[in-house]
């Protein structure tokens, strides 16, 4: 048998909010009640630790019977939904926190990054923090001095080895400290979503060398919330799901079915009545709530967007019109987009519209998007009813597609992916 | 690859229950709770260079941060010595056994300041620590020990000052007789028995504050009221007969004791010594113990 990790039936309870873990003094004042078998004062017993009555038990399974096994050499991915239980079950295989149940049979040495970084000192020079990053992932000094031209050769940061790292941009900072995890020769290797940071160039990069790692016989077990990177690199995905493992397999199914679930979520509109909304609004009319009219909030680059909406007339509003700007993630304005056509309400009517942002031709990454209700005369005054900052966030996937060959993109190209170039020779 | 739907993984779960993992059959076994017996002293000794860096980095950071840095070790104990010598001695007129007061001071507070440094500092391991132990594994006992052997310098700083005072009380014919061979052979052995107690008490504090915080305040004001409870700013012959024993139930007493007969002259109280020896190890011990239990689950509660 060819596995190298064994995960039997591993669950991990924690104790919600803070009964329990409270003071020396509740503790004793427990222990008062208990002698003189007075019922606990912190705990009110009879209540079920049932997941689904929310909010009133005391205690919640972030992991619930997880079993698998992943093979020596193989790359396994997991994903699912914020809150599912991915990170928790990594930091239970790197032995961060104990599972309350089950046991883990582990063949090898395991490194696990769940965070990039960790222990750096902002005082010490890059260095010094190779070394110090280095063994508190597990790497003797000795393995570290030979790898440690290599390390400052794939991080780049060779011109600031011996700055404090606290005078490096936080992209050198990861790069530093990736570096020196992505040359750890451990058996296993643990990578928790933290190839979010960094350019593109340098994410290709470390997906590059978390693919030769795998080549060259060795375990990857790999977190994202990136489904591009997720199905480049693994062809085995654990999809998690409230704690529980909802499935194991192929990646392309995983991925359907994470997106699937992820749809139910979507359609339902949110409610952006309460959302504060800036200044300078007369709020003749307002939006109560809004959602993606698609199923997915992940888009190609060129498909439309479309939104649906419920707005609300609070006085005679006419010639409304809808506008979107958009921004991408890191509030960059990408562009906005005006409708041509104009709506007047009456008063206190209540108006369902769905909105269409047609090839708005976005560079893959993530993006969001305020919406605005305008009136079609902006020259006048009060010619903003509402403008909803941030109200929807997407993300436009990195796959090629058709006919765009650039599987990558460059963050320094901007956030407009044009259509191809017409190049004819000249005659 | 097989496909395995979410029925299909609960039949496996059901056929798993009841096999344990062989130890034998894996390197290492991730269960809820480890034995108690397992100190895991090998999975430290296989991380030594990462204490040697700790050591370096608290050293580097320390002195860093300001010009002033390592000046702060003299100032600390050449202040509250003066103080003591004013108080103490001038004003309360202890009696310091005929020894020069300030000289008298500067042997019980450079012992006592390395004993209460290493108890503060490792006293908040889980705390301070709680950032980095919650991303990555390594033997936790890693950064107590890191914090015992560090503090080692600043003990270093004001021992060097402790020796000036030394030569020039001996020099201006102070009745004190330095023995040089005890000194070389029985101060290293004291700094270890301190060190030790040190870490064993700090880490058993430290496993309890990871849910009392409450804990925190006591060892604050606690280790001050200590130094009184030691034979720091007075010689154990000053304390009546019937409460020597009182004093002596502390085992930094006889560490103190010692280390001021070594370095002022007078009787090493071997008796007394053994017993904080004895103490110093069921208290590491009984840390070792308590630390190894809270390390698996400390994440959860800290």
């Amino acid at each position: 048998m060819g596995s190298v990790i064994d995960v039997r039936s591993v669950s991990k309870q924690y104790r919600l909010g803070q009964v329990g873990t409270g003071t020396l003094a509740h503790d004793l004042n427990r222990w008062w009640h208990k002698i003189r078998s007075r019922e606990d004062p912190y705990l009110k017993i009879g209540e079920s630790n049932d997941r689904a009555s929310k909010g009133k038990s005391k205690y919640s399974w972030a992991l619930r019977n997880i079993s698998f096994q992943v093979d020596q050499g193989e790359v396994l991915g997991i994903i699912g939904k914020n809150g599912a239980g991915k990170s928790t079950l990594l930091k239970v295989l790197s032995r961060v926190t104990s599972p309350t149940e089950g046991s883990i049979g582990v063949k090898g040495r395991i490194a696990s990054l769940l965070e990039v970084g960790t222990g750096f000192h902002p005082e010490l020079s890059g260095k010094e923090n190779i070394f110090l990053n280095g063994a508190i992932l597990g790497m003797s000094k000795t393995e570290i001095t030979s790898k440690f031209d290599e390390i400052v050769d794939f991080s780049g940061c060779e011109r600031y080895i011996d700055t404090p790292v606290k005078r490096y941009s936080s992209g050198m900072y990861v790069r530093l400290a990736f570096a020196v995890a992505a040359h750890l020769e451990p058996e296993i290797l643990i990578v928790d979503e933290v190839l979010a940071v960094g350019d593109a160039e340098f994410q290709n990069k470390c997906l590059g060398k978390m693919q030769s790692v795998a080549g060259s016989g060795r375990t990857v077990i790999f977190v994202s919330h990136n489904m591009a990177s997720i199905s480049r690199l693994t062809n085995r995905c654990l999809l998690m799901q409230h704690g529980e493992l909802n499935f194991d397999g192929p990646t392309s199914t995983a991925i359907e079915s994470y997106l699937k679930s992820s749809r139910e979520r979507s359609r339902n509109l949110t409610d952006i009545s309460e959302v504060p909304r800036p200044p300078g609004c007369n709020h003749a009319a307002s939006f109560l709530q809004i959602g993606f009219e698609s199923e997915v909030t992940i888009f190609r680059i060129g498909q439309d967007i479309q939104l649906r909406t419920l707005i609300k007339a609070n006085a005679r509003v006419s010639r409304l019109r809808f506008q979107i700007t958009v921004f991408s993630s890191d509030a960059t304005p990408v562009g906005t987009s005006c409708s041509s056509d104009e709506f007047d309400l009456s008063q206190e009517e209540e108006f369902q519209a769905i909105v269409r942002l047609p090839t708005p031709r976005l560079a893959p990454g993530n993006y969001y998007c305020d919406v605005a209700l305008l009136a079609g005369h902006s020259s006048e005054k009060g010619a903003v009813f509402d403008v909803v900052p941030e109200a929807l966030h997407f993300e436009i996937e990195s796959r090629p597609l058709g006919t765009d060959k650039v599987s990558h993109w460059n963050s320094a190209w901007g956030s407009v992916c044009f259509s191809d170039l017409i190049v004819r020779s000249q005659d | 690859m097989t496909l395995r739907g979410k029925s299909d993984s609960n039949s496996d779960e059901e056929s798993n229950i009841s096999s344990e993992h062989a130890p034998c059959d894996w390197d290492l076994v991730i269960k809820p709770r480890n034995a108690w017996w397992n100190f895991q002293l090998t999975e430290v000794w296989r991380y030594r260079d990462l204490l040697w860096l700790f050591v370096r980095r608290d050293f580097v950071s320390v002195y860093k941060q300001t010009i002033l840095g390592p000046i702060w070790f003299f100032a600390q104990p050449l202040l509250t010595t003066t103080m003591f010598t004013v108080v103490f001695s001038g004003i309360a007129k202890i009696p310091t056994d005929g020894i020069p007061p300030m000289l008298f001071y500067l042997a019980g507070t450079t012992p006592w300041n390395y004993f209460s440094a290493c108890l503060n500092k490792t006293s908040t391991t889980f705390i301070t620590n709680a950032a980095i132990f919650g991303k990555v594994y390594f033997p936790r006992l890693i950064s107590p020990l890191s914090v015992v052997i560090s503090t080692l310098i600043q003990f270093g700083i004001q021992f060097i000052l402790f020796l000036v005072f030394l030569i020039y009380y001996q020099n201006v014919g102070a009745d004190i007789s330095p023995d040089l061979l005890q000194i070389i052979f029985l101060t290293p052995p004291l700094l270890v028995l301190m060190g030790l107690l040190g870490l064993g008490t700090g880490i058993i504090i430290s496993s309890l504050t990871t849910k009392y915080r409450d804990l925190t305040f006591l060892i604050g004001f606690g280790v001050q009221l200590a130094m009184y409870a030691t034979p720091v700013i007075y010689p154990l012959s000053s304390v009546p007969q019937q409460h020597r024993w009182l004093i002596l139930s502390n085992p930094m007493s006889s560490i103190i004791e010692t280390f001021r007969s070594i370095f002022l002259g007078g009787e090493i109280p071997w008796h007394g010594l053994a017993i904080s020896t004895s103490i110093t190890l069921i208290i590491l011990f009984v840390g070792v113990l308590m630390f190894n239990k809270v390390e698996k689950t400390f994440m959860d509660t800290v």
